[in-house]
């Protein structure tokens, strides 16, 4: 095979470019003060030489397939040359201080990337960005099976350094603090247990590859297992269950806070999800609903004297109420536009989200609703003597309404008006040509969609105990509508699965969160291109045949 | 035999064109008819206002002794009438067989958030519901086919599965929207015989626009031509054959001395 030089070096470039940008913002010198591994490897490295490593691989997949020695030529040029645009700045750096336009070229970042060696450290530089490019390369050639061992075990050392935050608060929580020091230091993975910890899991994928490919016998036998899967299914949902009830013990304070942000997200999700995944109606403010919800508990159990409720509200009377309310809220703000459709929509809706908050926030209104001082002291939920007045406590409650709304999502997925939602969104005009009264149709997803939210609203008051107009910004529909098109449309594990990436990933990672933004456009580009459909798109069900019943042939007349 | 549909002094215009203009139709009960005519002579647009997709300008619109013409196309097709699309329209992200579902719709009853406690009444139902949408695919000729994704399905057999979605809500009327478009001869001589065994076995009058020739003469009882908006003939097929205004229509001034109709 002919190496074509010019796509390595085009992959090369892109990843240099990319490695140059990086460092020119900060982002590199940021990441390198957190280690990863002993003090060897930090986070600085993981970004700058992952990306190497990934020009490497990607120069070297592009050609297909090829002799071992030439990926790993290929790989080699392709990191070299993704050294080049970084070593340039160096150099430059050198003659003319660029500080004061470029505030995070600075000495740090240099001496970083130079080894702390200066100019002659630009060779170390360049060796090592070699070296990682000629392994990523190396690493598209080798068979399969081992790639995969290799490759989950180097993100799972990634994953377990990364959020060694989490990893430690596990640890202290289950065996005390004296273990999270066998395995860490300060916040690094020991070396020696990185490497254990590699092996491992790639010994055990490995393992488990192999196993499978052992034993095709199994698929044959796959009707006769039905049994068995549903045991598994069962098995699988107990231990799902038993983890979601002990998780505040293992997790502590703060991780369960965390928690409590990821499950009020979903709860949006899923409340976005019927408006957006399954009916179709790209709604851009969905926030607003959250804002009744979150209000209506505001004003009626608070203890200033904006309280409406007369003093007879506790939390649990006024949580249907505020559900209530941003039913009808729904509703009514679904009404002017039953016509609207697609981009139409979404700006619409995008100025009733804006409307609301600035409602809220007005003079006009402070009366009523606060302004900008929002509503204060709402009392904390309370029943049979327990108080909900800890992140442990309130992860309990927003699990619960969580379960709820998923129950409520999947039930009526799988009816007669999931079907109907289902079709608008496919083509709104069959739809109707189908005998389905869309405005009903329609309704019934705001509706409901904005009960959801004003479900999470409500609990998000009583959580918070003081409730602003800015807490109810565009950005919340925003990120609601990316967890869920990162997830996957209309995919309720993908809900889950969204809001654990966009919400919880970066709640763990708070010290970077200069830079969160971005990360989040990355990977959303990355994922549009990769994966349209979404991490966990949704299923297709089996209706026409039971699982085990035979397919006879369509007899062709 | 009584009409089953009637359009009387049907007029819809857009801005200046006049798309349908002043037509006037009756469909016996338990007939095949097709409305036939050059492009943009109406025929969609005729089927549109029927539906209700379109509210016509003048003139009514009598299904069942009932006036239908400008209510809402969901009541329409409550009422019993269904129809099919020139390009296929399937919802190509569900499956097969949950097109055939929503086609149900209209005779599905229970309240929607039955759904929730999965009330006795509900899972009766969706049983019922799915077990006769088990039963359209096989008569369409599907039987396996269900749980593909309407928009991986090759061609001839999205074009019987929305007859089959058409079919579910149990129509009185059926409208066929170009049937045969893009079928080779053999499709097509099984599409033909499939509605006529639509007609025979389920009773349901058919109305189809159709540009097949062979379709249309072999099948029709009764044959509609539109131009510009306008009847200009109406008869069995051996009538329209012969007509000199079709031939010219369809062939232009003075093709209609040299030329047969009924060749395209």
């Amino acid at each position: 095979m002919k190496i074509n030089w010019k796509t390595t070096l085009r992959y090369g470039l892109i990843g240099g470019v990319s490695a140059l940008y990086f460092s020119m913002i900060g982002m590199v010198e940021l990441f390198a003060g957190r280690n990863l591994i002993g003090t060897t490897v930090n986070m600085g490295h993981l970004l700058l030489y992952g990306g190497m490593l990934a020009a490497g691989l990607l120069a070297a997949r592009a050609h297909h397939q090829g002799k071992l020695a030439q990926h790993a030529v290929i790989g080699l040029v392709a990191g070299l040359s993704a050294a080049i645009p970084t070593a340039l700045l160096v150099i430059l750096h050198e003659f003319i201080p660029m500080q004061d336009v470029f505030v995070s070229v600075n000495n740090a970042l240099i001496r970083f990337l130079t080894f702390e060696r200066g100019l002659p450290g630009l060779l170390q530089f360049f060796l090592a960005s070699g070296l990682l490019g000629l392994l990523g390369g190396l690493f598209d050639g080798i068979p399969t099976d081992y790639r995969r061992a290799v490759g989950t075990g180097l993100a799972g050392v990634a994953i377990v350094a990364v959020f060694s935050d989490l990893v430690t608060q596990v640890l202290t929580n289950l065996f005390g603090r004296a273990s999270v020091n066998i395995f860490f230091v300060s916040k690094a993975l020991k070396p020696v247990i990185a490497l254990v910890l590699l092996l491992a899991i790639a010994a055990f994928v490995f393992m488990r590859d192999r196993r499978k490919a052992n034993a095709p016998a199994a698929v044959a036998a796959a009707p006769l297992d039905k049994r068995a899967a549903l045991r598994k299914q069962v098995i699988l949902f107990v231990i799902i269950g038993a983890l979601l009830a002990i998780a505040p013990w293992i997790l502590g304070s703060f991780l369960s806070q965390v928690l409590f942000e990821v499950g009020r997200f979903v709860l949006l999700g899923l409340g976005l999800n019927i408006v957006v995944g399954y009916a179709g109606l790209l709604d851009l403010g969905y926030v607003a609903f959250f804002a009744f919800g979150a209000y209506t508990m505001g004003l009626l159990t608070t203890t200033t004297n904006l309280n409406l409720g007369g003093g007879v509200f506790n939390f649990w009377l006024a949580l249907p109420i505020a559900v209530l309310v941003s039913v009808l809220f729904g509703v009514l703000l679904g009404f002017p536009v039953l016509s609207l459709r697609g981009d139409y929509l979404a700006i619409v809706t995008l100025g009733f989200g804006e409307i609301i908050r600035i409602l809220a926030l007005s003079d006009w209104l402070k009366p009523i609703m606060g302004g900008a001082q929002g509503v204060l002291f709402i009392p904390t939920p309370e029943i049979f003597g327990i108080v909900f007045d800890s992140p442990e406590s309130m992860y309990y409650l927003v699990l619960a309404a969580a379960l709820v709304a998923a129950f409520v999502s999947i039930r009526l997925r799988d009816s007669r008006l999931g079907r109907q939602w289902m079709a608008m969104r496919e083509d709104e005009d069959v739809a109707e040509a189908m005998g389905i009264n869309t405005v009903q149709t329609k309704l019934l997803a705001f509706a409901i969609g904005a009960g959801f939210s004003g479900l999470g609203g409500a609990i998000f008051a009583a959580r918070l105990g003081n409730i602003f107009p800015h807490s109810f910004n565009l950005l919340i529909s925003i990120n609601a509508l990316s967890l869920i098109i990162v997830g996957g449309l209309g995919s309720i594990p993908g809900v889950i699965v969204g809001a654990i990436a966009l919400v919880g990933l970066p709640e763990l990672l708070r010290e970077f969160q200069e830079y969160r933004l971005l990360i989040y456009g990355i990977l959303l580009i990355v994922m549009m291109l990769n994966r349209p459909e979404g991490f966990l798109p949704a299923e297709v069900f089996k209706r026409e045949l039971h699982a085990g019943e035979i397919t006879e042939p369509a007899e062709v007349e | 035999m009584a009409n089953i549909l009637t359009a009387r002094n049907v007029t819809k215009t857009f801005g200046g064109l006049v798309a349908v203009n002043d037509f006037t139709l009756d469909i016996a009960e338990n007939s095949i008819s097709s409305v036939i005519g050059p492009n943009g002579a109406g025929k969609t647009t005729f089927f549109n206002c029927v539906t209700g997709f379109y509210k016509v300008d003048e003139g009514e619109i009598i299904f069942n002794s009932e006036q239908i013409q400008n209510r809402r196309t969901d009541v329409v097709t409550r009422k019993g009438i269904s129809r099919t699309y020139q390009n296929i329209r399937l919802f190509s992200n569900m499956s097969a067989i949950e097109n055939i579902l929503v086609g149900q719709h209209p005779r599905l009853k229970t309240f929607w958030a039955e759904a929730v406690w999965k009330s006795k009444r509900f899972r009766n139902e969706e049983l019922t519901a799915l077990e006769e949408a088990r039963r359209l695919l096989r008569f369409v000729g599907l039987q396996g086919m269900g749980d593909t994704l309407a928009r991986n399905l090759p061609y001839g057999a999205q074009r019987r599965l929305e007859i089959a979605r058409a079919l579910a809500s149990l129509p009185k009327l059926l409208l066929l929207d170009e049937p045969t478009a893009g079928m080779n001869p053999n499709e097509t001589g099984e599409m033909t015989r499939f509605i006529q065994h639509l007609r025979d076995e389920l009773g349901i009058t058919i109305l189809l626009i159709e540009h097949d020739m062979r379709v249309v003469m072999g099948i029709s009882e009764q044959v509609t031509v539109l131009d510009y908006g306008s009847k200009i003939a109406e008869g069995s097929p051996k009538e329209i054959q012969s007509n000199p205004r079709v031939i010219e229509a369809y062939l232009g001034r003075g093709a209609a001395s040299g030329l047969k109709a009924g060749k395209r």
